[in-house]
């Protein structure tokens, strides 16, 4: 599909888009038609993805499959409150520093500065190292909405210009652009300014018949027709309203806890005893059990 | 954009593709004209879309070809939306920008349905074969979840009950989802398919008594379907913009709370906890800039004593982290319900913002709420507990918020103190009786914030047995008709 001019922009990772799920789906990443397209734009764009969704549908997964089918380094920011540009970009390594001035003890001002803010003494973060790797890379940013509004700013230059600009080196620009991957739980909104600079994938719960392809990849013990009974049953649960919904890393733990039980059937008893593996809040339970008791 | 060379995108500025060949076609000028309406009609449903989101979204199109329509609607939402709720409004508005097809459907035109031999629409009780016949094959669809079968069937079912008006004056001929859907009537078949799936003996599997849900959303899938096919035809009588501007429903955070329908307030419950989360960050980060407070005049020159009169280390006044309390005073008589319910609900969820939140709910009396609107019942039925589980009418069950405001500021008044941020609900259609603004005074004399939440538009204030002018006389009000407008006016209006 298409010849290489675009590529030069992008991380050159696939061909198609049929390139892209075959790939994903060879490292155990099942992708939607919606995922593998996007991946594939980001790829070819050479934009940044920025990935919202419900906890546990796989945001972080798919940076892992991407990194290792690109047999790319995965460099990770895991955001949390009050992540600042010491921990995210580039931090001077001040102890050093301070051994390099005491042992040059003669030496003039000029010379000892000249020195001590080079490459040397400069300890790069998960951001500069993505942006000055030569091999490559896939930046993964998780959970983008927990960190402060203001780191969002710090990441603008990284994320439209792939560059970093350090006040005593000056600006270092990516050689090769990483992946870059953002992932947020939308607790928080991200400001405008940093959407606008990202393709935005929604990574919704997988349809029925992805989901049991999901299923049996992950639990391939697993019977067939109660895999398929499982898929509908979370299914059900979702369309109800509760507090938080099952998600497809719940499907998959109550798919292994089944297969630990040796249970056959999803009879009462087994799903009152293993109901706890999907729904996490009491009054979840409850209102579920309540909807699957045999009339 | 009328004559745009490959590679144009809205504002006329070159693509950034480089000079490759396109995967497909190229954007040709017809393209371009399709993406930048497409463009126009999401900006008339608030969706901020700049040019540079055109430009991108031009790339997708360049970059996907158009071989795939799923994978082209995959990354034009890609480009151009910027969080979940746009979906659906994007989905309406791309079926009709970029349709499935001109004219009967492909498959339908290729292998045609046979033609009833009796085009007269039929009376009731006479047979009528060819709604029969789409019915066995919509029944068979639905029991096999086979989704091609559903969308074919979706045309032809438009194409042999839709048309109205064919042959008369133009502009006055269509297609109608209401009329098919109502010939077709697929809801009674949800029995025949649950038999025909349905194992025999008694379900010993659970996932059996998730069935009915299953073919009942399978169902409502079908409907929409039937309703796109609809818009689609129109659309091609009509224009798309026009379509677009009317017929599809707004996101939900725009959706009018007086004119929202059962679908649309269970899609606005769904908001309640995000949107909750959202307004709790909001709220937090203004409680945190509040928090840093003002120099300490007094304390930063007594400090500035040990430094030799130089302030070298300013004192702040610090805050006490207190948290708000909040009363809401809802009107939930049957016209404003919907904004009632959506508030209680979000206010409920954001309980941990306010030290205590009190909820009083009247028609015409005034009783309080609070306990039924505790989390883990069903939040759909809350209207219906409040109407039986609370007094909340008198002798008659019209509004009346002169006597509501009254039993309140009687009976209630100790809920409201100098740390009390009051929040009253409704549309202050009294019914010609008596305001008692007086009663409302009494209550904004012992609160610290009496705020009034109207979800009529300040020009309706005016007409009819509306008190409005009176009360807003007396309390800030503010017009408040959807969820967007309700949550900025949570953020601004309430102390931190």
């Amino acid at each position: 599909m298409g010849s290489d001019g675009t590529t030069a922009n992008g991380t050159g990772f696939f061909d198609s888009v049929t390139d892209a799920a075959d790939r994903l789906a060879a490292t155990g990443y099942l992708a939607s038609t919606a995922v593998a397209t996007t991946v594939f734009l980001a790829d070819r764009l050479g934009k940044p993805l920025l990935v919202e969704g419900p906890a546990g549908v796989g945001k972080t997964e798919l940076a892992k499959a991407l990194a290792a089918l690109g047999q790319a380094r995965l460099v990770r920011l895991q955001c949390y409150e009050g992540i600042d540009e010491a921990r995210a970009l580039y931090e001077w390594n001040h102890a050093k520093q301070l051994l390099r001035i005491t042992a040059g003890r003669d030496e003039g001002w000029e010379e000892a500065r000249g020195d001590i803010f080079g490459e040397e003494f400069l300890l790069t973060r998960p951001l500069l190292t993505a942006i000055r790797g030569e091999e490559p890379t896939v930046l993964l940013i998780d959970e983008m909405d927990k960190a402060d509004v203001e780191v969002e700013a710090l990441l603008l230059e990284v994320l439209s210009d792939f560059q970093v600009t350090v006040p005593e080196l000056g600006t270092i620009t990516a050689t090769r652009r990483p992946f870059v991957l953002l992932t947020s739980n939308a607790t928080r909104e991200l400001s405008e300014a940093l959407r606008r600079r990202c393709l935005f994938l929604h990574l919704d719960y997988p349809d029925a018949e992805l989901e049991r392809r999901i299923v049996r990849l992950k639990v391939p013990g697993l019977d067939d027709t109660l895999a398929e009974s499982l898929v509908r049953i979370v299914g059900a649960l979702r369309a109800m309203e509760l507090r938080k919904a099952p998600s497809v890393a719940e499907t998959i733990d109550w798919a292994r806890t089944l297969l630990a039980l040796g249970a056959d059937t999803l009879d009462e008893a087994v799903v009152r005893d293993t109901l706890g593996v999907v729904l996490k809040h009491q009054d979840d339970i409850r209102k579920a059990a309540q909807k699957l008791t045999p009339a | 954009m009328t004559t745009a060379p490959r590679h144009t995108g809205a504002a006329g500025a070159p693509v950034p593709v480089g000079e490759a060949v396109p995967a497909g076609e190229p954007v040709t000028a017809d393209t371009a004209a399709r993406l930048t309406g497409l463009v126009r009609a999401l900006r008339g449903h608030g969706l901020r879309i700049g040019p540079a989101e055109t430009v991108d979204a031009a790339a997708v199109l360049d970059v996907l070809g158009f071989t795939d329509r799923e994978r082209i609607r995959a990354g034009l939402a890609a480009a151009l939306l910027r969080s979940d709720g746009q979906r659906a409004v994007f989905d309406a508005t791309f079926d009709l920008f970029f349709p499935l097809g001109v004219g009967t459907p492909e498959a339908v035109r290729a292998d045609p349905p046979p033609v009833p031999e009796d085009p007269e629409p039929p009376r009731f009780g006479r047979p009528d074969p060819l709604r029969d016949d789409l019915r066995d094959r919509l029944a068979a669809a639905l029991a096999a979840d086979d989704r091609a079968a559903q969308a074919r069937l979706a045309g032809e079912v438009m194409e042999a009950f839709g048309r109205y008006g064919a042959g008369g004056t133009p502009g006055s001929d269509g297609w109608s989802a209401q009329q098919a859907l109502g010939r077709l009537s697929p809801e009674t078949l949800l029995a025949r398919i649950l038999t025909a799936l349905r194992r025999p003996g008694a379900p010993t599997d659970l996932s059996d008594l998730v069935l009915a849900d299953e073919v009942r959303r399978r169902i409502r899938d079908f409907r929409a379907l039937v309703t796109t096919e609809a818009r689609r035809r129109v659309a091609e009588l009509r224009g798309p913009e026009r379509i677009a501007e009317r017929a599809v429903a707004p996101t939900a955070d725009r959706i009018d709370f007086l004119y929202a329908g059962r679908d649309q307030l269970a899609e606005l419950r769904r908001t309640v906890h995000p949107l909750a989360r959202k307004l709790a960050t909001r709220l937090a980060a203004r409680r945190r800039r509040a928090a840093r407070g003002h120099i300490d005049l007094r304390r930063t020159l007594r400090r500035s004593l040990t430094t030799g009169g130089v302030p070298l280390r300013p004192a702040y006044r610090l805050r006490r982290p207190a948290r708000p309390e909040l009363v809401l005073l809802c009107d939930v008589s049957g016209s404003v319900a919907g904004f009632a319910d959506f508030t209680m609900l979000l206010v409920q969820a954001m309980s941990e913002q306010f030290s205590k939140v009190r909820v009083f709910a009247f028609v015409n009396r005034t009783a309080e709420v609070t306990d039924l609107l505790r989390s883990g019942d069903d939040p759909a039925r809350l209207a219906a507990r409040i109407l039986t589980g609370a007094k909340v009418t008198g002798y008659h069950g019209n509004s009346d918020y002169g006597s509501a405001l009254g039993g309140f500021a009687d009976h209630h008044l100790d809920a409201v103190g100098p740390r009390t941020c009051v929040l009253v609900l409704g549309d202050a259609r009294n019914n010609h009786r008596d305001p008692n603004v007086d009663a409302l005074r009494r209550i904004a004399g012992r609160a610290r914030r009496v705020f009034w939440l109207n979800p009529e538009q300040p020009s309706l204030w005016t007409t009819g047995d509306s008190a409005a002018l009176a009360y807003a006389a007396v309390v800030e009000m503010h017009p408040c008709r959807n969820a967007r407008r309700l949550g900025e006016l949570i953020t601004r209006l309430l102390p931190v």
